[in-house]
Parts: structure tokens; sequence; C-alpha cells
């Protein structure tokens, strides 16, 4: 008996086991997951060969078929040429209202919420509880309560259908959903090393510049990833707060799909579409890692 | 002079008392320890002292000037603090420089300063590391650094070693007691580890519940702890506690509750005042005091017990027994053969006992 274990040991199975490719669950899994992709993915198909075919070929209506003839037209045509109203300048307009928009709201709104964040976490001044509770009850009103009493804000500081006046709107919104970001982050910074630095003479702004700011990179990437996407995303403060001239690129792509004069030239639309999501997917695509990172390390305390 | 001077000391946190008129003065050159179980507020004693904590009520004087509103910085200390709290993006350089860079010193005196502690505590090359690529001891060691770089008077440590192995803590402790023979400044240590007291303290403050119950050189603390809670605390094994009754015959006996053939004789004990008859107490013996054998038989206090349990620990053994149903421990040579059930003859002179008062606990 005793002899048969110590062959056994020695002929028995050894080292990782070994698996199939092709089992039940793995076609299973990976067959459910190919499914899934395709159908996401399918819309975006359709729209890239549709934005790179002529119109004839549209007409045809294999929206699935891909296409005889590529052409960049319609691509031109949306960045530079495609009327809404008066104007037919294309999208390019919007792009650069929308890189106006979108840089100092990203930046200002960040920059407020992360000392926000930082003062409610390491400095527990008097009334910070009231304080932080104002700011997250603020996140639970609905925006469509304050779109007209900031109207008259607006106005009545002269910012009304201006670029700073949609800034200042978008930072304001941004702020309580930043400031829980940010606060939620540093609280899980180690307290004793607040105590060192303070010790090492260090203030409030040398605490924060020195030696905060420089330890949250992961979580100053996930404001910028969801502070950057939200606001090009925006429409809604976009077509109420601006007028034709500053308009972002998201309400000009609605003026311009939704125009119902003359013929719908869907590789148009499409092509403006494509042009519009590209800058969300490229700040998703850059900074995905350190965004899934940021997210996780915020959340492991509240 | 004194180094450190602490004046009716109170600290609330809302309803919650955690500091009550604490009064404490600190020599030049001393190693004071405080030392306590959790929560008993001596760390946030040592936060109030270094500023971090605005205190209630009272004053707190650093070399003779009240420092009670001072920023930390101001305050002239350095601070340890448990987990090193190195800042992680700096270089060992970065870390011991940054507090002289906020303080404004020319570069060269920085350099100096960084040169002279990295040399005394042996980090020269690890200078250039950042703290992930260090190990605990040597970040243990920056830490330490960064207190030495500033060049103070008083040294704060807040549980330097509980993050460490046993043996690199055995290791520092040393070395920290080495930095205090040569630096000869004062030291404030937080531990709740007795043996870390009793080894680097000049004099020991056992804190509870927000109040220091004895302040005192480890010697007298350990021979003679004001109460029970002190007497309990240090030491280790702990302390055994009889509980009995003391009867006035002439002399002072000892009669324990649940029995003992003869009731021991308590000449030698010097009672702190004397002593009603029928007062009940604890009667405290340290394990290490007390002999076996025949040792034993020549000592003014004897009796035979049952092994129940014993503990090995290589140069003693330690070993469990009940006495009138009262637990009992005592150790026996580590190399002596024991047996559970055996029959030894224990013995103390009742000289290095303590005896508490039942009720409030006091020394007798």
């Amino acid at each position: 008996m005793a002899n048969s274990t110590v062959v056994h040991s020695i002929d028995g199975p050894r080292g990782p086991k070994p698996r199939k490719m092709l089992s039940r669950r793995n076609i299973i899994l990976y067959g459910t997951l190919l499914v899934v992709a395709v159908y996401y993915l399918i819309p975006l198909y359709v729209m890239l060969v549709t934005s790179v075919k002529g119109m004839p070929e549209i007409r045809l209506g294999n929206i699935f078929s891909p296409p005889v003839e590529v052409t960049f037209e319609p691509w031109v045509k949306a960045w530079a040429q495609a009327c809404t109203g008066l104007n037919c300048d294309g999208l390019s307009r919007g792009f650069w209202n929308s890189v106006k928009i979108t840089i100092p709201s990203v930046f200002v709104s960040i920059a407020i919420a992360s000392i926000n964040g930082y003062a409610l976490a390491n400095w527990r001044f008097k009334g910070a509880n009231l304080f932080f509770t104002i700011l997250i009850f603020g996140a639970f009103i609905p925006y469509q309560i304050m779109i007209y009493p900031l109207v008259i804000l607006l106005r009545d500081l002269g910012l009304y259908t201006k670029l700073p006046g949609l800034i200042l709107i978008h930072t304001i919104f941004g702020m309580p959903i930043l400031t829980l970001l940010f606060r939620n982050y540093f609280t899980t910074i180690p307290e004793e090393l607040f105590k060192a630095a303070r010790v090492d003479g260090a203030r409030f702004w040398g605490i924060y510049f020195r030696v905060m700011m420089p330890m949250s990179l992961p979580i100053f990437a996930v404001a910028i990833v969801l502070q950057v996407t939200g606001i090009w995303n925006d429409f809604l403060f976009g077509v109420i707060y601006t007028k034709p001239d500053t308009y972002p690129m998201t309400v000009q792509l609605n003026n311009i799909v939704n125009s119902v004069q003359g013929v719908k030239e869907y590789n148009v639309n499409m092509a403006a579409t494509l042009l519009t999501g590209l800058v969300p997917l490229a700040i998703y695509f850059i900074s995905g890692k350190l965004f899934v990172r940021g997210i996780a390390a915020g959340a492991v305390k509240g | 002079m004194n180094s450190i001077e602490i004046k009716k000391l109170s600290l609330n946190f809302g309803e919650v008392v955690v500091l009550k008129d604490l009064d404490l003065s600190i020599k030049k050159g001393e190693f004071l320890v405080l030392l306590g179980a959790s929560g008993c507020g001596k760390s946030t004693l040592l936060n109030c002292i270094a500023g971090l904590l605005d205190v209630t009520d009272g004053q707190i004087f650093i070399n003779g000037q009240n420092v009670t509103w001072y920023e930390p910085a101001q305050r002239g200390i350095g601070m340890v603090f448990q987990s090193y709290a190195l800042y992680p993006q700096m270089t060992v350089k970065g870390n011991l420089s940054f507090g002289l860079k906020n303080a404004g010193l020319p570069k060269e005196e920085i350099e100096n300063r960084v040169k002279h502690a990295s040399e005394i505590l042996q980090i020269e090359s690890l200078l250039d590391r950042k703290p992930a690529a260090l190990s605990g001891g040597q970040r243990q060691r920056v830490a330490i650094g960064r207190a030495l770089v500033r060049d103070v008077e008083v040294f704060l440590f807040d549980e330097p070693l509980s993050n460490l192995d046993a043996k690199l803590r055995t290791e520092l402790r040393v070395e920290i007691k080495r930095l205090h023979q040569k630096l000869n400044n004062t030291m404030i240590y937080v531990t709740h580890d007795q043996i870390e007291a009793m080894t680097l303290a000049d004099r020991i403050a056992v804190m509870r519940d927000g109040l220091i119950q004895q302040f005192d050189t480890p010697k007298k603390i350990y021979n003679n702890p004001v109460n029970k809670y002190v007497a309990g605390f240090i030491g280790s094994p702990s302390m055994n506690f009889l509980k009995g009754t003391i009867l006035q015959d002439g002399k002072p006996i000892f009669k324990l509750e649940g029995g003992l053939d003869e009731s021991p004789d308590l000449s030698n004990y010097k009672f702190q005042e004397s002593i009603k008859a029928e007062t009940q107490v604890w009667l405290g013996i340290r394990p290490e005091t007390i002999v076996t054998g025949d040792e034993a038989k020549n000592m003014p206090v004897n009796f035979s017990l049952e092994v129940e349990v014993f503990e090995p620990m290589g140069a003693d053994t330690l070993v469990w027994s009940q006495i009138g149903g009262q637990e009992f421990r005592f150790m026996v040579d580590g190399n002596s053969s024991v047996n559970v059930g055996d029959r030894v003859t224990v013995g103390f002179d009742p000289a290095h006992a303590s005896i508490f008062d039942i009720d409030n606990e006091e020394r007798l």
C-alpha cells in the first residue's frame, strides 16, 4: 500500500492542470461575448460604412453592405460645408466652440473641486459637514428646476449666451460629484502623511500642491475623463445658454442631422456624428487604464 | 529646567472627554514613555504636544515658551509616526529635506544636515530611492531621519516600531536608545508595549482613560506599582493577584480566599500606612519573584501546588496553576522537567509583593 502511493505521486498529475480550448464552457463564454460585442459594434459599423458611401449607393438601401466606392467627401462636407441655418461652414465652428467651452470648464471645475475635497477631507473646518451635505444635496436636484433661475442669473451677470456663462454653468454642475470624488479619494490617503507635512512646516497650499496632488494623479485622470466626456457630450446647457454663433458641436450636430429642408444626406450625418464622438472616444482610449485604477482607488473608502 | 511642561491640559471630542486636567513636566534630555492600552489617550496627548490637535483647555510649554497656539512646525519638535508617513512621490533625500525647504533654509545647510542625519542613521546609500523601494526598517530609519534633520529640541515618537516584525523591533529599539544617548535631546515615546517602555524610558507615564496613573522610573513602576491596573499592565508574564483578607494578629497576616492551611505572615511587607484589620485586599506577586523547590522552603511564604499547564519559553518555563480556586503563575528553570499533575513547592518573600485595596485598587 505504502509502495503504491509513492508510485502514484511520481506518475500521477503534476504541474498545471491541462485545459481544453474548445470545452463547452469556453464555447458558451466566448460565444456570448462575441454576440454581445457584435450587437454593440454593428451600429458603429453601419455608421462607418455609410459615412464613406456616396448618396446613390445609400439609396440602394443595403445599409450593411461594404462601400463599393470609398469616398471621404461626406467627412469633408460635414466638417467644413454642412449648413445649419444661414451658416454653411460645417461642424468646424461647433468643434472649436466646444473646445473653448470644454477646456476651461474642465480645468476650473477640477481645480475648485479638488481643493474643496482636500479641505473637506483634511482640514475639517467648522461647518464642513453642513457644507458637504448641502453640496451632495445639490447633486440630487433635477437640472430642470435650475435652468430658468440660472438664465436670469446669467442675464444679470451679463453672461447669458456667452461662452464664459456656459463655462460657469458647467463648473457649478460638476461641483457636487467631483467634490465627492476628490473628498473620498483624499480620505484614503493616510492621515499621518498630512500630519507629517504639517510638522514639516507645510501649510494649506504647500500640502495640497507638494504632498496631496502628486499622490492623486489617478483621481485627477478620472475627473478629467468624467468632465471632458460630460461637457463635450452636453446638449441641454449648450442649447439653452448659448446662441447660434457660440453653439457647441453637439447642438450643431443636432441642427445638421435634424434639418427638415432638402435631401437627407445620411453619409454626411453619419460622418458628422462620428466626428463629434471622436473626442470622448480618444480621451477614453488615452486614459482608460488610469480611469479604472482611479475609480477603484476612490471607491475603497467612503 | 523643564523641556516640556503641560499644565491642566483637557481635550474633548464633542461629549467624549479624552484628556482631563493633565499635568506633566519632562526634564531636558529625558526619555519619557507614555504607556497605556489603546484608547487611553496617549497618542492624543502626543498630538496635542505636537500641535496637531487643538486643546480644549490648558497650556503647553516647550523650552519655557508657551506654544499652545503655535503651529506644529514652530514648536521645535520632530515627529515619527507609526506608519512612517513618508511622502511616496519623493526620494529619501526629498523626504528629509522637505521640512527644511519649507523653513527656507539655504541649500548648503540643507545638504549638510541631510548628510549628517543620513550618516547617523546609515541611510546614505538610500538617498536617491523612493520609499516604495525600502524595507520597513529602512523606512522607519528615514522617518527618524526626517525628525533628525530638523535639529530640534524635542522628538516625538508615535508607536514607531509597532509596524515592524519582532526581530527588527528589537534592533531598532536599541538604535533609538543609542540615538538618545548620542543626541541627548528630550524624547517622548508613545507605546502600548511595556517591554519597549521598560527598556527605553528614563521615566514612564502609565495612562488610563486620559489620566496618568503613575509617573515614575521603570524600576519604581515595576517594583512599586501604585495601583492594580499599573501592576497588571507592567511585567510579562503579568502579576498574580490573589484575593484575600488581612488579619491582625500582632503582625499582619494574609488569609487567602478559598483557603490555605497556613495564613502567610506579611511582616516583611512595607505598608504605606498602618492597616486596619479585616481589610479585603488583592495580594499581587510577580511570577518571576516566585521561587520553587528547596529555596522555596526557606521563604516566609510557601505552599505546594499542582501543575495544570506549562509553557516552555526557552530560558524559563511558565507554569500555570491554581491556589484556592485562584489562578497562579510562576516560573521554573527552562531545563527542569515539568509535567502536568506534578506537585511543586513554591514560595516568595512578601517584601516583593504588592498589596492593593479591593475597592479602590490602590496600593496599601
